[in-house]
């Protein structure tokens, strides 16, 4: 048990490259997600038709696929992601500017990924708005954008938030497969070099990285227990 | 369709002016993606010299000496990752099942007073339910929390440590057996704890025990309500045994490396899993889809007498946030 | 030097003399003609007929699992050869994959009965298992894009700008540590040297380190684009992994590969399988510590 001491230096810096990923890949799965899923509920069949292909796509297709193709793709495309090189972000998240892009490909990957969960959770909640808001609205004469805007997108948040919360665990979790893609110093990454180069005992280590991930996903998912509890109790 | 019913109250239906914009938006953008996917990936791919009959004949050229060998590979992964997912599943199933018992259970027996034990007993009775029910907690809140990657890595190498010595296989079927079932669990317990308490208020009447009206009342109903969901769940594990490539098991995606390693065509090959992974996925979610939809229908079909009408609502209610 | 040794050399010896006759007879007359002293490894696999052999899936000219789902490369030859001593014939052997990452847990939890997988001796993994041989002597060296005159040697990485690409619980992966500046952002790790390969043609990396004789195994698929430094900076005997206290099945190992560099069989099976891009080596002085 020496091990979590000794090297809590490994599993700290290891948490806080996951959390940046985390963070990165998030914010960017909302974004997309969040215009996908406008796409999806459009009056325009061609975006409709687009925003469902993505999201049948992404959704099918295991992540291990979709980083490989972010990994290797891209730069078959000609491409190291260098338009992630935002200037005041990669002061903050030093590992978007280096030159070793694999850091942004993952992000990359798992944003796309999670977007087109991010998608299906809004628009469980814009179902979720009963047809008597959207009704009304358009009564008074409010067209598409005005409708999604000021009508039904505030209200479908409040039901998404649930469903948006487990995508967000689900994305914690997959942020794991960075260590397999090139993301060096991640919490996965971490634990490849300590069990394999360093060939320290196991269960120290699963130990370690477990808590660096269960940090993150528990008390989230207690959280969206509770939302959920006073959600229903609220409905009775 | 119901979604089409749903989005169609956002906007009116289109009148002839607007079906003309709509038209030529579409053909627009519609050229636009084809020229944007010509410019920006055809061509830097034409000129890495990713579509020549070397990279692509293994895959679609029968005449091509390795191309039976290599769909014959393909197709013992593929057969790899069937049967690891379904033996996942039905473990998953065995198991979230039982622990949704247990849980549900538990829950139960908190209430309880124990009227006719020593008092001293009954605290005792008491305290080691209340344990138990948080170590179960404790449990699906750690396993759920973990990924999916960690375990699978964590129990092919650990548990050999330990003696354990089984087929690469178990260790996959194991590793998302602890991350699925405990899902699973979840699902039914919400599918048992959301049904009205009148169901569970009349089994009492009829003189059943707790475990009885868990089993035969509460039990059934979540599996039909929960069908959809545990049908999505099925996509997620199928999907999840490609992370098998860890610890070498033969499953597609792994199968594919190795077939890269001598024909050095990573991106067609992993064009072609995934357009594997898709279609197998799709299908999947096609029939969740259905069988909620027979579901919704059969409900509607029973007479209102023998479904008190709250779940009805409540039924759609839970199917509709699953998928 | 022991009696005993000199005893043991005389006997596998008569008995491949024995076993090869029989052999010659039929293929399916068994374990018969081989007997061990009871008791060791040796007695256990023979009479099993079953051997498992860890290899590398993923090594070209070493260990590369073929579209037939059957691994072919130098150390399988190699393996096959062990087998054989055994009185096992090729078709009974059970062929595991064995990752860099994973080969010391594989031979203790008995998961493979040998190891034959590039494995570089040395004193870490010696406290886990025990090494027979060396077959082979390597030397980890850098491959790079073919018009790349900019990378010399391990040197070149020491401004911190070059970025080196290997493979993750690899030997080559911790050597190189030595060499680079900044570790994250020069050092990229994949589970496999085809993912390096692949990262170097498409310039996301600027050169590939490990053993020289993996390197060229990739140069040979693409001559074109790729080239080696020619310049090996360590050397890395590959050695076979057993149990660490079997000291009679790694002796017996020892006395397989001093008989087969003798034989001719070593040199068959280089040039069987790397013979096309690098010409026999004597094989080197096994170390029977």
């Amino acid at each position: 048990m020496g091990i979590l001491i000794d090297r809590f230096d490994t599993f700290a810096s290891g948490f806080w490259v996951t959390l940046q990923i985390c963070f990165l890949a998030g914010v960017g799965a909302l974004i997309i997600g969040t215009v996908v899923a406008v796409m999806r509920i459009s009056p325009l069949p061609p975006l409709r038709a687009v925003g469902t292909a993505y999201v049948t796509l992404f959704r099918n297709v295991p992540l291990t696929v979709v980083s490989f193709f972010a990994a290797f793709g891209l730069p078959q495309l000609g491409s190291s992601a260098n338009f992630l090189k935002v200037p005041v972000l990669d002061a903050i998240f030093s590992r978007l500017a280096i030159d070793l892009p694999y850091f942004r490909f993952f992000i990359i990957a798992l944003g796309f990924y999670t977007g087109a969960f991010v998608c299906e959770a809004l628009r469980s909640g814009v179902n979720a708005v009963s047809p008597g808001q959207a009704e009304a609205a358009r009564s008074l004469g409010l067209t598409f954008t005005q409708n999604v805007r000021y009508v039904v997108l505030p209200q479908a948040w409040k039901f998404a938030i649930v469903p948006l919360g487990s995508v967000i665990i689900a994305m914690i979790k997959n942020s794991a497969l960075s260590g397999f893609f090139g993301v060096s110093g991640s919490l996965s990454d971490a634990m490849n070099t300590l069990t394999s180069q360093e060939g320290l005992p196991l269960i120290p280590v699963f130990i370690g990285i477990s808590i660096g991930y269960l940090i993150m996903t528990v008390p989230l998912g207690i959280l969206l227990d509770q939302v959920e509890k006073r959600r229903a109790g609220a409905a009775r | 369709m119901k979604r089409d019913a749903a989005d169609a109250v956002l906007y009116d239906a289109p009148g002839p002016r607007t079906r003309r914009i709509t038209l030529i938006v579409s053909v627009v953008s519609a050229v636009a993606i084809v020229v944007g996917a010509y410019l920006f990936i055809y061509l830097p791919l034409e000129r890495n010299g990713q579509f020549t009959m070397k990279k692509w004949g293994p895959i679609i050229d029968p005449a091509n000496p390795l191309f039976d060998q290599l769909w014959t590979r393909l197709g013992q992964g593929f057969r790899n990752t069937l049967i690891a997912a379904v033996l996942a599943i039905i473990t998953s199933l065995i198991i979230g099942t039982v622990l949704a018992l247990v849980r549900v259970q538990l829950q139960s027996l908190r209430r309880r007073r124990y009227v006719g034990l020593a008092p001293a007993a009954a605290q005792a009775l008491r305290a080691l339910t209340r344990v138990l029910n948080a170590v179960t907690r404790f449990c699906v809140e750690v396993f759920r929390g973990l990924p999916v990657v960690i375990t699978i890595f964590f129990v092919g190498r650990g548990l050999p440590e330990f003696g354990l010595d089984f087929d690469t296989l178990w260790y996959v079927v194991i590793g998302l057996t602890i991350y699925n079932g405990v899902v699973i669990a979840e699902i039914l317990r919400s599918g048992m704890t959301g049904l009205p308490t009148g169901q569970a208020e009349a089994a009492a009447a009829m003189g059943l025990s707790p475990f009885q009206t868990t089993r035969l009342i509460l039990l059934p109903q979540a599996y039909r309500i929960m069908l959809p969901a545990l049908i999505s769940q099925m996509v997620v594990v199928l999907k999840d045994t490609s992370l098998g490539f860890l610890i070498g098991y033969d499953d597609l995606l792994n199968v594919a490396s190795q077939a890269i390693n001598i024909l050095n065509n990573p991106i067609q090959l992993y064009f072609v899993v995934g357009l594997i992974y898709i279609s197998v996925n799709y299908a999947l979610s096609k029939l969740a889809v259905y069988v909620q939809r027979r579901l919704a229908r059969g409900r509607r079909a029973t007479p209102p007498t023998t479904v008190a009408p709250g779940t009805q609502l409540e039924t759609e209610a839970v199917v509709g946030t699953t998928t | 030097m022991s009696l005993k040794r000199i005893a043991a050399v005389v006997l596998t010896g008569a008995l491949a003399l024995t076993g090869a006759a029989c052999g010659g007879d039929s293929d399916n007359s068994g374990g018969t003609g081989k007997t061990f002293e009871a008791g060791t490894t040796m007695d256990r696999l023979s009479k099993a007929q079953k051997i498992i052999i860890g290899t590398k899936f993923d090594q070209p000219l070493f260990g590369l699992k073929g579209l037939d789902g059957k691994p072919a490369g130098f150390d399988v030859e190699i393996g096959k050869i062990i087998a054989s001593e055994l009185g096992i014939p090729a078709d009974k052997i059970e062929w595991t994959e064995t990752k860099s990452a994973v080969r010391e847990e594989y031979i203790e939890q008995g998961k493979a009965d040998i190891v034959v997988a590039t494995y570089t001796i040395n004193d870490t993994r010696k406290q886990r298992i025990a090494f027979a041989g060396p077959y082979y002597v390597a030397g980890q060296d850098i491959m790079v894009r073919k018009d790349d005159a900019s990378i010399t040697g391990p040197d070149s990485f020491k401004d911190g700008t070059k970025k080196v690409c290997s493979v993750t619980g690899s030997t080559p992966a911790k050597k190189i540590e030595e060499y680079v500046k900044d570790k994250t952002t020069q050092i990229v790790l994949f589970g496999g040297y085809a993912q390096c390969v692949e990262a170097l043609k498409t310039s996301q990396v600027d050169a590939v380190t490990t053993d020289n004789v993996i390197l060229l195994g990739f140069v040979d698929q693409d001559p074109n684009a790729l080239k080696i430094l020619g310049a090996p900076f360590t050397q890395e005997p590959y050695g076979i992994g057993v149990k660490k206290d079997d000291t009679k099945f790694r002796a017996f190992i020892n006395d397989t590969l001093e008989k087969i560099y003798a034989d001719g069989r070593y040199a068959k099976a280089w040039s069987d399988t790397v013979g096309d891009v690098a010409p026999a080596p004597t094989g080197p002085a096994v170390n029977r510590y």
